[in-house]
């Protein structure tokens, strides 16, 4: 999901640990180290990996190219290769009676069935061009905390993920208790309090 | 510190009072709101409304949508014991207009839409409008962080087991 479209939706980080030095030049290396690589006309099934917001088909992280005043700004690009099940289903059929006839045989064994069905993956994988979901990343270094343009957890669990891999620094997510524990300046006691509540009964 | 998935699910009804205590707010306190925005207009509950009752064996969810849906069925709900666990709210500051559901349990954002901005006429234009939407965005999202530390510490305060909570009850039981 854009940033730039009509409506969005948006996960909150709080980034955890910070860069001595050379803070563009050691983001830069992470992007460019991950960048999704293509896999159409491959086997893979699946990329996850960076890509430029402004140019997501042609990812290039060079000159500072991701730096917008004090942010920066860079998606999650997730490269699928969606097989429908009885497109499987047919290939799989196709080519284990292919075998058998080759075989004489009228039947394949559990290992050979799954060479089949590995083999047909494999195959419509070479054909099947991967289906891309660009999810937008907004970092903001001087606050630590990091926006990410998505709910769906599969995809938050991806940048967790990708994120510390490339940077070496964790992302924390918020949520009641992580919100509580990080805006609201508590004081040890007050920190104490907040590990004892419980539930208020509006209604008796 | 806590393991983060025992964390989120012991801590969830602390979202799920948080958007109870914003309906309360909105209703009975908005000049509170004010104190977090200068240009403060309004906070209003928008066209939908998601609540939970734990207290019922199986637990009980009530969904209102529409604008202008009548609150009075999720007023029934509060009565029953239901927290709110989804708030559809439109923020209004200054001249300008945002939209968007806020989830108690993970204190997720969705359906938000921001003020309009002009596009960009050419890549020189695209920083100034990147940087526009991203006040807008932090706008709404700073608003809702000090909104949720100033809940935190009131809900951990004595103040929340005996003025507040009474007055809350108090809103609950004559709506």
């Amino acid at each position: 999901m854009s940033l730039s479209s009509s409506t969005v939706s948006i996960t909150q980080y709080n980034v955890q640990g910070k860069f001595n030095s050379q803070i563009i030049d050691t983001v830069a290396d992470g992007l460019t180290k991950h960048t999704i690589s293509d896999i159409d006309q491959q086997v893979s099934d699946k990329a996850v990996g960076w890509t430029s917001f402004d140019k997501p088909f042609q990812p290039d992280f060079s000159g500072s190219s991701f730096v917008y005043g004090n942010y920066f700004i860079f998606s999650l690009r997730i490269d699928k290769k969606n097989i429908a099940a009885k497109v499987l289903k047919k290939h799989y059929t196709i080519e284990a009676a292919r075998r058998m006839s080759e075989s004489g045989r009228d039947y394949l064994s559990k290992t050979e069935k799954k060479l089949v069905k590995d083999h047909v993956l494999n195959a419509l994988c070479l054909r099947i061009p991967a289906t891309p979901n660009i999810y937008d990343v907004v970092w903001n270094l001087e606050e630590s905390s990091l926006w990410f343009f998505s709910n769906l957890k599969a995809a938050n669990e991806e940048l967790e993920t990708l994120f510390s891999k490339s940077f070496g620094l964790s992302l924390r997510r918020i949520f009641p208790y992580s919100a509580a524990d990080i805006y609201s300046n508590l004081t040890d006691s007050q920190r104490d309090e907040l590990q004892k509540i419980s539930p208020t009964p509006f209604v008796k | 510190m806590l393991d983060v998935a025992v964390a989120y699910n012991r801590y969830k009804f602390l979202g799920e009072e948080f958007l109870t205590w914003i309906w309360y707010v909105i209703e009975k306190n908005q000049n509170l709101l004010k104190s977090f925005d200068p240009d403060f207009v309004a906070l209003e509950i928008g066209n939908r409304i998601v609540f939970e009752n734990r207290r019922k064996e199986s637990a009980e969810r009530i969904t209102i949508k529409g604008e202008g849906a009548g609150l009075e069925e999720g007023v029934l709900a509060l009565k029953n014991g239901a927290l709110v666990t989804e708030l559809n709210m439109v923020y209004r500051s200054a001249e300008l207009v945002w939209r968007f559901t806020l989830k108690g349990e993970s204190l997720n954002i969705s359906r938000l839409s921001i003020p309009q901005t002009d596009l960009p006429e050419s890549d020189e234009d695209l920083e100034g409008y990147l940087l526009e939407k991203l006040f807008l965005y932090d706008k709404l999202l700073q608003f809702f962080k000090n909104l949720f530390a100033h809940f935190v510490k009131l809900r951990i305060s004595n103040d929340w087991q005996g003025k507040e909570t009474a007055t809350i009850r108090k809103w609950i039981h004559s709506s």
